[in-house]
Parts: structure tokens; sequence; C-alpha cells
């Protein structure tokens, strides 16, 4: 379909609010506030001096039409530019968004049994969470995994282990997503081995892989590589992916571990856009067209506790991506400036007493994503700040989104909140904020020059130490924690226990695939592995594929390419 | 809301606080490492990914009052009993008390107390209680 003209620039026509109306309003709430708030309010005092939303912009009593933005054209239709409503004419008329639970634990075989129970209990995508030691990029046996392994993910080390995975799912007709980050690439080049060993056609395999190494220097702090090594990394999984594999999101831009190591909404969808503009300008000077990868980046949100703050927060970033991508890069298809998102409800408000509660805060999560437009959810389990969910929590955590779509009549109308005069105001607000950001990130010279400075880092470990001073005054209220506390609180919990035998039948088994691979073609793998590295134009991916084939462990992998590209020390700042 | 007191003895309290291990959950630590700075306390925060040796070289050789270890990966228990024993290695015997902050299940923090970890602090904790826990453990 082509673009229409929903971006036409503001004529009188279009005006959503007309200079009459705006002065008409703007006279009234000066009356209304001299008579009955005056009034009121000398009886009965409002309870704060001042309200602020969850990132702390100040929110007023009450909005008007004089709050609404100038033109027709920011807000518009769901499908259309600038998407401010929605990437899709129909949303969730169409199709009820992925209901896609996080799960990862054990052995390969374990999960696959999570995974299998998941699905038949209507889930409708797949999400692989990964162990520390896979997520780093190092093998089960390393010493620095002591502890890790299969611990709060799944572990992974070899392509046998990716093959039992899998076991007996159709990777054609379910989506996978697969939370790995600087050793993405192996875990993609192992989904791609799995893949043509079943004789799948590639370009038919929907799925995602995060590799967004750029947040992790910011926030989520899981690297191998120093920061250029890694960019060049997820510019070869982008580019690759755009030739051959039409369907997969090569790159899921996180603001989700951005928003849980302290972030506010403000900064979340700031930094994330400035690191997607990053990765965009990337692949651009690597001479690939803007519109051959862009329609295939997708995002990755918290859904907060601030209800309205977050759908504004879905919506801003919605329009100022697709204005970015227009503008600024000067994409075409449209495809290339609608942003999708997956959205997951945020861990770090659950709380330990009363976990019970912590349903409850989910669920609303989960609404505010559904209501500011998610294609994708993740609700969390009420036993998320004990250790990784029960089978229990989770079904409940599901049962939440069905409920949803379901019972409460929310996805029937699209973008329900378009038009409120606050939450059109909000969003107007929270654009800009992206703007200001990206300004004061160009004037230290970008966002490597920015995390080297630890400009991220500092802004968001000040955000988080705000709030836990807000938090302990009382100012930020967590019932069951500083408000409504219980002392004589007995709720128990059935948490899930890791199998203790795991990381012992994990580690003999990757030593027994090593011992039995053919050690030539693991070799004759390793050295184009290295020199592929050592080539900084050439394509690192289809040398990847062979050396998991060849069963190289991961740790190999990364250990070897450690001697081309160094590692990475963050120097801490608080 | 009780401002949290300087520190007002002579000699600030020495805490070191580290990630051991593959964790990189750093912004409780983070928090805690200004609260206590802002305290009065003297603070030295290891950083990321550091193994149980290191820790222990280190917080013996900045001969600190208190060892804060932060873990929210699960991983706190094999790590708190390879932490144990390197430092039932030492010639001479530590001096400094052992904290646990993160994510851990009630009945790991009885196990971890067992072991001989002094307190162990979650994410509820308000600041006001972390510093006095810090305090009543030096005991000046």
């Amino acid at each position: 379909m082509a673009d229409g003209n929903g971006d036409a620039p503001g004529t009188d026509d279009t005006r959503l609010t007309t200079d009459a109306l705006a002065n008409a309003v703007t006279e009234e709430l000066a009356d209304w506030e001299g008579r009955e708030l005056a009034a009121f309010t000398t009886r009965r005092p409002e309870s704060k001096e001042r309200y602020l939303s969850g990132s702390g912009l100040p929110v007023k009593r009450v909005y008007t039409p004089a709050d609404l933005p100038e033109d027709w054209s920011d807000i518009g239709l769901p499908g259309r530019y600038p998407y401010t409503r929605g990437p899709y004419p129909t949303m969730y008329r169409g199709r009820t968004w992925t209901m896609r639970q996080i799960a990862g634990f054990g052995q390969a075989e374990e999960t696959n049994e999570r995974f299998r129970y998941l699905i038949a209990q209507g889930q409708t995508g797949l999400s692989v969470d990964f162990d520390m030691p896979t997520l780093m990029g190092l093998d089960s046996d390393d010493a620095m995994s002591l502890g890790e392994v299969g611990r709060e993910g799944v572990a992974i080390d070899v392509l046998p282990d990716m093959e039992a995975l899998f076991d007996g799912i159709d990777l054609e007709n379910i989506s996978v997503s697969m939370t790995i980050n600087p050793s993405a690439w192996i875990l993609l080049a192992m989904y791609v081995a799995v893949a043509e060993r079943r004789g799948y056609d590639l370009n038919k395999l929907s799925g995602t892989i995060q590799n967004d190494i750029l947040k992790e220097y910011v926030a989520q702090k899981e690297w191998i590589f120093p920061v250029r090594p890694s960019m060049r990394i997820v510019r070869d999984t982008i580019v690759h992916c755009s030739r051959e594999m039409a369907r997969y999101n090569p790159v899921n831009i996180s603001g989700y571990h951005i928003s849980e190591a302290g972030a506010n909404a403000q900064q979340e969808i700031a930094f994330t856009m400035a690191i997607t503009k990053a990765y965009v300008e990337d692949v651009v000077a690597a001479g690939v067209d803007v519109d051959s990868f862009a329609p295939r980046l997708s995002f990755f949100f918290v859904s907060q506790a601030d209800l309205f703050e977050e759908v504004a927060k879905f919506r801003a970033v919605r329009r100022y991506y697709a204005r970015m991508m227009r503008e600024r890069f000067g994409a075409e298809d449209p495809q290339s400036m609608r942003l999708r998102f997956h959205a997951q409800t945020a861990a770090a408000t659950l709380t330990k007493p009363q976990p019970m509660n912590n349903v409850i805060r989910t669920a609303l999560q989960a609404l505010s994503a559904v209501l500011g437009g998610a294609q994708s959810l993740h609700t969390n389990g009420l036993d998320e700040a004990y250790t990784i969910p029960s089978e229990q929590a989770m079904k409940t955590a599901l049962r939440t989104q069905q409920i949803l779509a379901d019972e409460t009549g929310v996805p029937h109308v699209i973008d329900p909140l378009g038009g409120s005069y606050y939450v059109e105001n909000l969003t107007g607000e929270l654009e800009r904020g992206i703007d200001d950001y990206l300004e004061k990130i160009e004037a230290l010279g970008g966002v490597v020059a920015a995390i080297e400075q630890g400009f991220f880092q500092r802004e968001i470990s000040d955000t988080a130490y705000e709030f836990a001073r807000r938090k302990a005054a009382g100012d930020r209220p967590v019932i069951g924690v500083n408000k409504y506390v219980d002392e004589t609180d007995s709720e128990k919990i059935e948490t899930h226990q890791l199998d203790p035998a795991s990381e012992a039948r994990q580690i003999a088994r990757l030593r027994r695939i090593r011992q039995d691979r053919d050690p030539r073609r693991a070799a004759a793998a390793l050295d184009r592995l290295l020199a592929v590295a050592k080539d900084g134009d050439a394509n690192l991916m289809p040398a990847t594929i062979e050396a998991v084939k060849a069963h190289l462990s991961m740790g190999e992998i990364t250990g070897a390419l450690r001697e081309v590209f160094g590692s990475y020390t963050e120097t801490p700042v608080f | 809301m009780t401002a949290v007191q300087e520190e007002t003895v002579a000699e600030p309290i020495r805490v070191m606080l580290a990630k051991i291990g593959l964790d990189g959950h750093d912004r409780g630590v983070k928090v805690v490492a200004r609260t206590l700075r802002d305290a009065g306390m003297e603070v030295i925060y290891t950083g990321l990914h550091r193994r149980p040796e290191q820790v222990v070289e280190a917080a013996v050789q900045e001969d600190v009052d208190v060892l804060g270890i932060s873990l929210l990966s699960g991983a706190h228990m094999p790590i708190f009993k390879r932490l144990f024993e390197l430092l039932g290695e030492l010639a001479e015997p530590h001096r400094f008390s052992i904290v646990a902050g993160g994510v851990m299940p009630d009945e790991d923090e009885a196990e971890l107390r067992k072991m001989g970890v002094a307190g162990v602090l979650g994410q509820d904790s308000t600041p006001e209680a972390i510093v006095a826990e810090i305090r009543s453990l030096v005991r000046r």
C-alpha cells in the first residue's frame, strides 16, 4: 500500500484545535481554577504539591484540547505514516499479539519440554533464555561458568545442544526469539545449521535474535569483544539476513534492559533510538540500501508501572522512528518506517513480599503494552523476585494475556487512547525528549564515544539512585514494601528448582562431542574463521555456520576470535 | 524521611563491593555503593565479572572492614561456597565481615548465614537499613 497523504503538512483543514477553541478552553480553565478548583482545594487540598509521571515529567491536573498536537498528521491512522497509532491497519483485529513467554533452564532437553508445555497451553511463539555462559560466549566447562550452567537459562555449547532444544518443534511454523547478544551470531549460525539439516527453506524461517550489542555496554553488561569489532559482527548478521533469510529479524533493539538497569521511560526510548541510529548508519556505510534491511529491524521495550506514560512512550517512539527513518535515512519503503516491538512487563517492579500482588502488577503492565500496540508480549511470573519462574507461575502469566485478549474487549479498537488530551500531549513530550537526548549524544561524538565516556552508564545510575531514594522516602509507594507492609505475611510460593546434576551432564556431553568430532574439519573451519575475522570487509556468518557444523564449541570460537578482536573491560561509574 | 547520617568517626569504614562471575546486574550494587559513600564510608567497587580469587586477594590487600558481594544470577550458592573455601586457605584469618546482596530465595539466605555470611540484603532493603547493617557489623 502506498504511504498515502497522512504526512501532508498541516493545513487549516487538518488542525486539531482552532485558535478560537484553544483560547476559549484556556479562558474557561482559568475561570474554573479561580472558582470550582479554588473553592474545593481550600476545603480539601490535593494529596501532593506536584504530580510526576514515572519518568519524572510533571503532569497536570486535567488536560484539554489546548494540549493536543497541532495537526492531525501527528496522529493519523494505523498502518500509515507516521505510525503513531500502530504499525498495521487492523492491529489485533487481524491477529492478536504473539504471546511469547520466555523460557530456558538446564540442558536443552529440559527447556524443550517446557516449550512443548507452553505450546500445549496456547502459546503462539517461542522465546529462549540462555544461561550466563552462553550469553557471554563461554563454554560450560570454563572456570568463569561456575554455578551458572543452566541456571537462569538453557546451556548451549555446541550444535547438538541446539538440535535437542528444538527437537520436534516445527520451526517453519512457529517463530523463535532468542535473547542473546555478544554471542548471537553463533546461535544464529546454529539455528541455520539445524534448519538446513531439516531441509527447511531459510526464507520461511521467522524469528529474532536480540543481537543488540550497544545496549550491552550501556545497560545489560554482557560482552565479549570491544565495541568496534562487536559492531562489525552486528553489521555482518544484518547483511547476511537481508540476503539469505527474508523473514528473520537479525537485531532486536532493546530498551528493556536499559529500563531494568534503572533508566526511566524517557531515557529508555531515547537511548534506544540513539543506538538504532548508530546501527543504521553503520550498515548504510557498508553500502547496503536502507530499504533492504530496515524492514527487518525490530524492537523490545519494557512495559512499566505508569500506565498512561507507557502507552504514550510506545506511541512516541513509533512516531520518532518513522520520522527518523524517512527524513534522516531517506527510507522509501513504508515497512522501513514502521516500528514493531515486543514488550515485557517490568521484572524490577515485582516484589518478594506478598508475591501474589505481582500478578496484578503484571496484568496492569500488560494492559499498557496492549493499549500501546505491542506485537508480542511476555508477562512475568509472580515469582520473578525469587528465582526463574515455575511452570505454575508461567501458566498464570500466560492466562493473564489470554484474559486480556479474550475477555476485556481492549483489542477490538485500535489505539483506543488516541485523541486523549493527556496521552497525546505526553506522546509529544516524550517524542521531543528523544530529540533532546540525541542532540546531547551527538555533541559527545555519537553513541560509541558516549559509551566510552560513561555517559549512558552515569545517566542510568543517577536515575536508579534517585528512584531508590524516592522509594525509601515513601515518595514512590511500593505496595507491601513501603506501604501496607504486612509483618505477618506468610505467603509461600512454590519456586523452580534447578536439577543439581544438570551442570555435570552438560559438561560431560560437551567433552564427548569435542572428542567425537572430525579434528581436521574442526581445525580447517577455525582457520577459515580467523582469516575472515581479520578481513574487516568480509562477512563472518558463512565461516561461523561451517564452524558450528564442524562441532566447534561456542567458547572455542569466541576464544580464538579474542586473539583477533581483543576483550572488553568496563571502567565502572557509580 | 531520615537522611543517612554522615560518618563521624575519624577512620571511615572501608567497604569493598564486588561482582563475582558472569552476572551483569549492577543497578543494585551501584545504588549501594553510592548510598554508603554518601554516608561517609570509603567504597571500593570491583566492577563486573571478577573471579573469586581476585576478590579475596583485593579485599585482603585493601584491608577492608566489610566485603559485600552482589549476585542476582542465582549462582550465589556455588560462588559463596568457593569464596569461603578461598578464605579458609588464607595464611591469616580475614578480619572483614561478608555481606551478600541480590535476589536469593529465603532458604538460601539461611544457608548463607550458616556458611558465615554476616548479613543478607535484598532489593527491598532501604538505604537506611543498608547503612545501619554495615555499621552494626563494624561496631566501632
